[in-house]
């Protein structure tokens, strides 16, 4: 993985950058002794690593538009960090970059149940934003699996999704307004808590913008009453198609179910082995999920499981109470643990047409076995979007090589029978150099051209999202 | 002009010699934008349809009709319940799913699902310099670079001519039912509307309309009846349930804006906060049809009224001018905003000949 040389002239002002952020910031909002700064040397990427120039901690939008102003001026690259939990590397640093840490920045600025949103500093975790509201019966629908860790601020910067967008949406589709600071500090407000967007929607290509634009530092969030219950089927199968026939044949019936997840026999064994959660030995498993009152989860499941039975499962597992029902979700939420047990994984992320599933699972079990690398394949089957994990020794020099090789390939599979890159993670550094797979240079072009209007001396994360070669020019300044 | 073909539409668009009026159907066409009309008809059909993924893609000129019964073949819909404008704005003509994006019309179902924005899961489009662009794709999860698709929903034509369009759509339910509440004043009847759109019930429709407030649910028959129930309980005032066709007929008359079509005078549409639609309405003194609990409303006023409604909406969401002669037809926005805005058009369409001086 290549990253740009480092700046050594930003290097070598290292002493005055610093002292200008210190006269803008409090005292204990600046790190640059280097002992410190490895705590900001990588994300959940944890493969690729470099401490910045310095960090800052500032705690309010006023002290982030001076920061940005200071490197603006300095011509320091800034990278955002919300939680650190990319697994893109979308907060991974450069030498001569500033880490702009919003973790401080977490407290609630309104809530306002009668009109459903949640004001909310960038910095607040996902799952918090939740706590926030639930007593009231309220609560934020995107949900990713890192939720209890992961910033807003990097919710918005990657779009993040989880296992309920099936119904809910991802963040975009949750997300009202936010006030954005700009890389040369002007502050801007963009929609509002109604959620309609007066002209252009800036918004809705501020979120996914993998903190290429400005800093969010608060955002408008929709919350929304909790529904009365929800409850988990499991259901077993000896063949992928099979399954994908089910899903698609739930979906055709217009049931909504919030969640179908679909694990396979790799990763089911491994789940098992390490969970003991009793899953049944098959080739592939749904685990599908429904919300409502306790006469409309009968009647959903009831449909669900009269078109599951239709497919010959090998088996058809209904929760009686609460217990079962975590038991059918704990393997699913064990499965990075349990393959994580058995060796280092790269966990991928592309999208591909539902249709396709029978396919793209035959071809990544070829591939397993040209590259040597076993995978186990969690996914969220209603909406396509993959995760595989490659299971690789880090000790075993070539290996992590063969493992991204690997990855590659599958990632451009997605892309080939139509599907994307990534679904929920972001592009960061990880898939940076495949973008080129999916996009012409007239398509990467135009989206370099928004962040040229966002920051146009291109010093907000910039060697993320685009190929390094593509956006070379611009980030030469 | 009307090309036939996406590359013909680029060449047209590369080699114009003045400003352009792109248009779908010019059926909910907004602002004063002037040029040679560019027609988007002749880039018609749809390219992909997977009911079992819930996936169409489709040419942007393709008349929403067309597309509306192609998904009805599958008992399948846009679930963002587009409005059809003409009767309000007296237009002939006919819709086209691209300029239903450009527009992202969308109608009382935003409450639940979302806007055309929020189904859009890919663009094809031209931009101002003849260049074809692709954004997104026909997968509903994809974070894969720029959501281009965002910014070009609602863009009315400023940024690109749309020649290609992805949604992801929705099943029809089996059932519909509509709580109907009169007898409460318009401060109580939208108090009822948010009230229910705070509950657990999955409301899909929140409207009022001609003194009554209308609440919906749509799925599996069960599940309607058992939510309605719990509803009923919840709303002060006299109830009754419509169900079905009937219930659909007063959603229709909401989303195409009915109870003002026809009538003299300029039509507003206002972006709000719930809380704050009964007093904005009380202060203008006008008729009005609100929906999306309140945050929708449908503002009825004599012509040169422009400036009291921007002062009633200042802080509390924006206004725009439907309906009406002169004046600029779209909010104000920030400096801040106004600057990123012309600095996008400027790279999007540099010689700014697409739909020029519509959204200001």
């Amino acid at each position: 993985m290549d990253m740009p040389a480092p700046d050594l002239g930003v290097i070598s002002r290292k002493g005055r950058i610093v002292a200008r952020l210190r006269a803008v910031l409090p005292a204990d909002a600046v790190i640059d002794a280097p002992e410190e700064l490895r705590a900001y040397e990588c994300d959940a990427l944890t493969a690729y690593r470099c401490p910045p120039l310095a960090a800052v901690l500032p705690r309010s939008t006023e002290e982030v538009s001076r920061v940005l102003r200071v490197c603006w001026e300095e011509g320091v690259p800034v990278v955002p960090r919300g939680s650190g939990t990319s697994l893109a590397g979308g907060a991974m640093p450069t030498a001569d970059s500033v880490i702009l840490g919003v973790a401080r920045m977490n407290a609630v600025i309104e809530t306002d149940y009668d009109n459903r949103f949640i004001r909310v500093q960038s910095g607040r975790t996902n799952l918090s934003v939740s706590g926030a509201v639930e007593a009231d019966g309220f609560f934020y629908a995107p949900d990713p699996s890192s939720q209890l860790a992961c910033a807003i601020a990097g919710n918005i910067a990657m779009n993040s999704g989880g296992a309920h967008c099936l119904k809910y949406g991802v963040t975009t589709n949750n997300l009202l307004g936010v006030t954005l600071v700009k890389m040369d500090g002007t502050v801007v407000t963009l929609g509002g808590p109604w959620g309609e967007p007066s002209g252009l929607d800036l918004l809705g290509v501020v979120c996914g913008s993998e903190g290429q634009l400005g800093v969010v530092t608060e955002a408008w969030l929709r919350i929304l009453p909790k529904p009365e219950g929800a409850r988990p089927v499991l259901v077993g199968f000896n063949s992928n198609e099979v399954a994908g026939a089910c899903v698609s044949n739930i979906i055709k019936a217009g049931i909504l179910p919030v969640a179908i997840e679909f694990m396979d026999r790799p990763c089911i064994r491994a789940t098992e082995a390490f969970a003991k959660a009793g899953y049944p030995d098959c080739e592939a498993l749904l685990i599908i999920e429904v919300e409502g009152s306790e006469a409309e989860i009968a009647e959903q499941l009831a449909r669900i499981k009269q078109i599951a039975l239709a497919h010959d499962p090998v088996e058809f597992r209904e929760a009686a109470d609460e217990d079962q029902a975590k038991r059918i979700w704990l393997g699913r939420k064990s499965a990075f643990g349990a393959m994580g047990q058995i060796n280092d994984y790269m966990c991928l992320d592309g999208t591909i047409p539902v249709s396709s599933l029978p396919h793209v699972l035959k071809r990544i079990g070829e591939m397993s076995v040209e590259f040597g690398l076993d995978v186990g394949n969690v996914f969220h089957a209603g909406d396509g979007n993959m995760h595989p994990l490659i299971l690789f020794n880090a000790n075993t020099p070539g290996d992590l090589e063969k493992c991204e090789a690997f990855g590659a390939e599958i990632l451009k599979l997605c892309v080939e029978v139509g599907g994307c890159l990534t679904g929920e993670h972001g592009v960061g550094i990880e898939k940076r150099d495949l973008m080129s797979v999916q996009f012409a240079p007239a398509d990467m072009e135009a989206q370099m051209r928004v962040k040229d209007v966002f920051d146009p001396k291109w010093l907000l994360n910039p060697a993320k999202v685009f190929p390094l070669g593509a956006s070379a020019r611009r980030r030469a300044g | 002009m009307r090309p036939s073909s996406e590359a013909e539409l680029a060449e047209a668009v590369a080699g114009a010699k003045g400003p352009l009026l792109v248009r779908g159907g010019g059926t909910r066409t907004l602002g004063h934008a002037v040029g040679e009309v560019l027609e988007t008809g002749g880039l018609s059909g749809v390219q992909l349809y997977e009911p079992g993924a819930l996936t169409l893609v489709v040419q942007a000129g393709t008349p929403l009709a067309e597309v509306q019964a192609v998904l009805a073949g599958e008992r399948q819909r846009l679930a963002f319940e587009v409005p059809d404008l003409r009767g309000l704005l007296g237009r002939e003509g006919v819709s086209t799913i691209g300029g239903v994006l450009a527009a992202n019309a969308s109608g009382p179902r935003r409450v639940q699902v979302g806007a055309a924005r929020d189904a859009a899961l890919g663009v094809r489009y031209v931009d101002g310099t003849g260049t074809v662009v692709k954004n997104g794709g026909r997968v509903m999860k994809n974070v894969t670079g720029y959501d281009l698709v965002k910014l070009m929903a609602g863009s009315r034509g400023t940024l690109g001519v749309l020649t290609e369009v992805s949604f992801k759509v929705q099943a029809v339910p089996e059932a519909e039912a509509t709580l109907v509440v009169e007898g409460l004043g318009d401060a109580a009847g939208l108090a009822a509307l948010r009230s229910a759109l705070g509950s657990p019930f999955d409301v899909s429709g929140a409207a009022r309309n001609a003194g009554r407030s209308l609440i919906r649910v749509e799925g599996m028959a069960g599940s309607v009846a058992y939510r309605i129930g719990q509803l009923r309980d919840r709303a002060g005032g006299d109830v009754t349930v419509v169900n079905g066709e009937a219930s659909a007929a007063l959603w229709r008359a909401v989303r195409d804006v009915v109870p003002l079509q026809g009538k003299p005078g300029e039509v507003w549409r206002i972006a709000t906060l719930p809380t704050a639609a009964a007093g904005i309405v009380a202060g203008l003194e006008a008729q009005a049809l609100w929906d999306w609990g309140g945050g929708l409303i449908w503002l009825l006023l004599d012509p040169g009224r422009g400036a009291e409604v921007a002062a009633a909406v200042a802080g509390k969401g924006h206004a725009t001018l439907v309906k009406g002669q002169g004046g600029p037809v779209f909010p104000p926005e920030s400096p801040e905003v106004t600057a990123l805005v012309a600095g996008l058009k400027a790279k999007f369409d540099p010689r700014g000949i697409l739909n020029r001086g519509m959204m200001g």
